[in-house]
Order: C-alpha cells, then structure tokens, then sequence
C-alpha cells in the first residue's frame, strides 16, 4: 500500500435515490446535479484515459478497462459495446440505485465508449429486479441509438457471455471462455462488456481528467466504488443501503454508514461468490491487495454483515444451496459438485457429528474450481472454501453437537465469534 | 507450449480423454476429467502431444481443444 484514503463514505444508504447533501470528493456517481458535459473522444483517447486512471471494472471481476479496450481495438472490425446492469447477485443493489439517481451518467460512459470505437450496436443490458423507467426515459430523450434492453435475471444470466447469449435471443448460459468476447461476442462482433458502474466512472473520467479520477482511491487501486451494504438480520446493520467510498478506505469505515451492530461475528466481502472478513479484521482497507489474504476482493461492492446470534454455517449452507440451484446446469463439475457441497454443508450446519464432513467439503470445493465455463463454481467454492477458514471453531463445536450462535440466541451470550485470524 | 483444453458446455463425461491421457487426467467423482496438474488447462509434454490430439479427435462431443498457450495458465 502506497497511500491512505482519506475521505469518508459519502451518500446516506439506501435503495431509492434521496437527495443527500454530502462532500464532494467522493461524492461522484450519485449527484446527478453535476451536469458536466461528457466529451467525444477517439479511440486512441478513450485509451489513454482508461490506461491514465487505472479504472477497474466495477461488476465483480475487477479487470483492468484498458486491458478490454485495447482487445476490442486490435480485434479489428467494428464492435459492439454492452453495458452490464443485469446485477444478478442477490445481496447487490448498487446497479439499481446508480440507474435510478443517475442513469445520465451510464448512458454517457456507453455512448463515450461507442462513439469512440465506431460501434455498430450500443445495448444496455437491464436486470429484470432494476426500475428501468428513468434509462429508458433518458435514452428516448437523446435518441442517440442506444437499446435498453431488460432482460431476464437468474445468478448467472450477468455473466458475460450468458448476457450476450440472452441478446442473441438464445438461452442465458455462459460460453465456452476460449474465445475471448473482445475477439468474438455479440453478433460475432469484438465486443466490450463493461458493468454500468465502470460507464459511469468513466463518463466522468472523460469529463474531469485521470489525474481528477486518480483523487480518490488508492495510487495501486484508484477512485471510488458504490456499495451494498446488507446484514443477517434486522439487527446486523441498521441502515442497510448503496454508498460510495475511495477504493481503498477500510471496512469498517464503510460499514459504519449501515450503522452495524456491536456484535458482528464476520462480513461477506464479494457476496455469495466472495469470502469473509472475520469480526477482528474489519480495519482491513477493501483493496484488492489488503483483500487476497482472506481470498476476497472488492468485487462488485457487496457487504454482508452476519451477527453473532446468526449461524455462519447455517448462512453459508443457504447460499451455497441457492447458488447450486442457480447454476447454468451445464457444466458436469458445476451440475454434480454443487448439490454435494450445498448437501454436506447442510449436514454440519444442522449439527450432524460426522467429524468427515470438514474434509470433503473442502475436497469438494477444491475439486469444482476451474472446472466450468464460468466462475460460478470457482466463486461457490471461494465461498465454501472461506466459510470453512474463518470458522474453523465453529465447525468444531457443530462436530461436537453444538452451535455457539443458537446458544447466544437463547441465553443472549456471546459465546465465540468464530473469528479466528486467516493466515498470512 | 500446448495446452488441452475441455470444454465444459460440451463435456458429458463420457470418460475416453482420461483413458487416452492417464499421464495428465484422471476422472472425477462423477466421470468427468480433472487435470492432474491441478492446472485449470493442463500443459501437454511435447512426448504427449501426440496421444492429446488422438484424445481430441476421439472424443464423442468433441469438448477437447488442443492449443498453443505462450503464457502459463493459472494453477488453481
């Protein structure tokens, strides 16, 4: 780490957009009061301002925007360019209130990024659980050729390629990843995906320079990011809501905009893809790097606050039995090994003392990872993988036919917080 | 270098390629090939190349893609 963020989460929480008076600095997607005209560029320009900022995508793979552009560049022939808002993670809701408060801004970071690469068609894409009325109001104000398409959701269905396949008019599964969508995407065309958010960071790159761009965040991760903040239970987080913060700001700092309560056992960075954060790590900044050493990144922005009283592996369980059911089924590491890991985490969370469960969760995990077309069993097993680390005494006192949670439940004790230190 | 890749939306678990390929695959839980490696796209020995193409050719589905990686691909 090479420098220290310095501003505050800005914006109150919440899901619908409400007129906050908050600074500035880190206050940039949010105000649609800022009405800065976004400037055409080249795509030479367009480049060298993605490269200049150092802008990461925003939707949950974190991949450097310079890198997809230049891809899409010397692909050669005329692309198409997509705006991602499908926000198919449950636990997210920051694409929703960014294209309610400001769908302006979305537009002009895929208009920018169209018009600089000479694309043959601009769509944004639209999870069926976003308002879409504000984007599509503003898109048929500017008539500038941009198609709102809202589409069907599902966990998956935000995935790239199956986002494409869905615009094809074909079933919303992911693609075999040998070919790169910025060789061969929609229509057969080079194709940029970028989240809705990283548009918007972008438009206002355009507007106010890298340097600008470059005034919040951190020199290795720069700018700001929205985030979701949501908790266990009522009692997790009072306000649970979307702010922004500088990349790089720590936990709970942006935490603390939710109002948690004082007795949380760990956060979900990443959400049902990411990993915890155990309740004595919360000062570590969400960074990419500060991050790795608990397998989480900052993702798409999700906070999942879980309280003492709420049993991690009972939580855990839930997600990885959802996100069994929501995958694509057509991958045989994905359609077998998720059911069986969802299963066996089942068993330990409702305290059944086969002390072999542990290990082959784990061998199960490990087993699907890499193993599809799409990271949804890489992330499922990041999630399990994680569940397993920083509640490892938790695990031990299901084995021993107990949960800690339930008993703090009934006797209002706190009994551990199955927060044990991941290794460095 | 070369490297096999198995496309996991075609792949039905039919089980040849791990048979062809014992040096590099072996079969999982279910059926389904897993590098040994660990390796999300195993790297193939030049003295295997040529057993990795007939286990392309023969598979049923045709899921297995043999192709040139200059970069090592991420251990998982």
């Amino acid at each position: 780490m090479t420098g220290q963020p310095t501003g505050q989460p800005t914006g109150q929480p919440t899901w619908q957009p409400t007129s906050t008076a908050t600074p500035a600095r880190t206050r940039r997607l949010l105000d649609p009061s800022d009405a800065t005209p976004t400037p055409r560029m080249s795509a030479a320009e367009l480049l060298e301002l993605a490269e200049a900022s150092g802008l990461t995508g925003r939707g949950g793979a974190g991949f450097p925007s310079a890198i997809k552009l230049r891809g899409v560049l010397h692909a050669g022939s005329r692309p198409a360019v997509v705006g991602n808002a499908m926000e198919g993670e449950p636990l997210s809701h920051k694409d929703a209130v960014l294209l309610t408060r400001n769908p302006a801004l979305v537009l002009d970071g895929l208009e920018l990024v169209a018009g600089a690469l000479g694309a043959r068609r601009a769509v944004l894409a639209v999870g069926p659980e976003i308002d879409v009325r504000p984007v599509l109001a503003e898109a048929a104000r500017r008539g500038n050729g941009v198609e709102v398409r809202q589409l069907a959701g599902g966990f998956v269905a935000g995935q790239e390629t199956a986002l494409l396949n869905q615009l094809e008019g074909k079933p919303a599964v992911p693609r075999d990843p040998l070919v790169r969508v910025t060789e061969r995407g929609l229509d057969g065309r080079p194709t940029l995906v970028q989240n809705a958010e990283t548009l918007a960071h972008l438009a206002l790159a355009a507007q106010h320079g890298a340097r600008w761009f470059r005034s919040a965040g951190l020199p290795e991760d720069p700018g700001t990011s929205l985030f979701t903040i949501t908790g266990s239970s009522e009692r997790a987080v009072a306000a649970p809501g979307v702010v922004e913060a500088e990349r790089g700001t720590p936990l709970a700092q942006v935490l603390a905009a939710a109002r948690p309560s004082d007795d949380v056992a760990a956060v979900l960075v990443g959400g049902y893809h990411g990993a915890w954060v155990g309740a004595n790590d919360v000062q570590v900044p969400l960074t990419r790097a500060a991050l790795a050493p608990y397998g989480a990144s900052v993702g798409a922005g999700v906070l999942h606050v879980l309280d003492t009283a709420t049993c991690p592996l009972e939580t855990a369980a839930g997600i990885a039995g959802y996100l069994a059911g929501e995958s694509a089924k057509q991958c045989g590491p994905c359609i077998n090994g998720l059911p069986r890991i969802a299963d066996s985490l089942a068993r330990l969370a409702r305290l059944e003392r086969d002390p072999r469960l542990p290990a082959e969760i784990d061998r199960l995990q490990r087993l699907v990872t890499g193993r599809g077309a799409c990271a949804h069993p890489d992330g499922t097993a990041r999630m399990v993988g994680s569940t397993l680390r920083t509640f490892a005494d938790h695990v031990e006192a299901h084995l021993a036919g107990w949960c800690p949670s339930r008993r703090q439940a009934h006797t209002g004790q706190v009994v551990g917080h199955g927060t044990q230190e991941v290794s460095r | 270098m070369k490297r096999l890749h198995v496309d996991w939306t075609r792949c039905d678990g039919h089980g040849a390629c791990p048979e062809l390929l014992p040096e590099l695959l072996r079969h999982d839980d279910w059926g389904f090939p897993v590098a040994i490696s660990g390796e999300r796209d195993p790297a193939v020995p030049r003295e295997l190349e040529e057993h990795a193409r007939h286990a392309v050719a023969t598979c049923p589905l045709m899921a297995l893609r043999l192709y040139e990686a200059p970069a090592p691909a991420g251990r998982r």
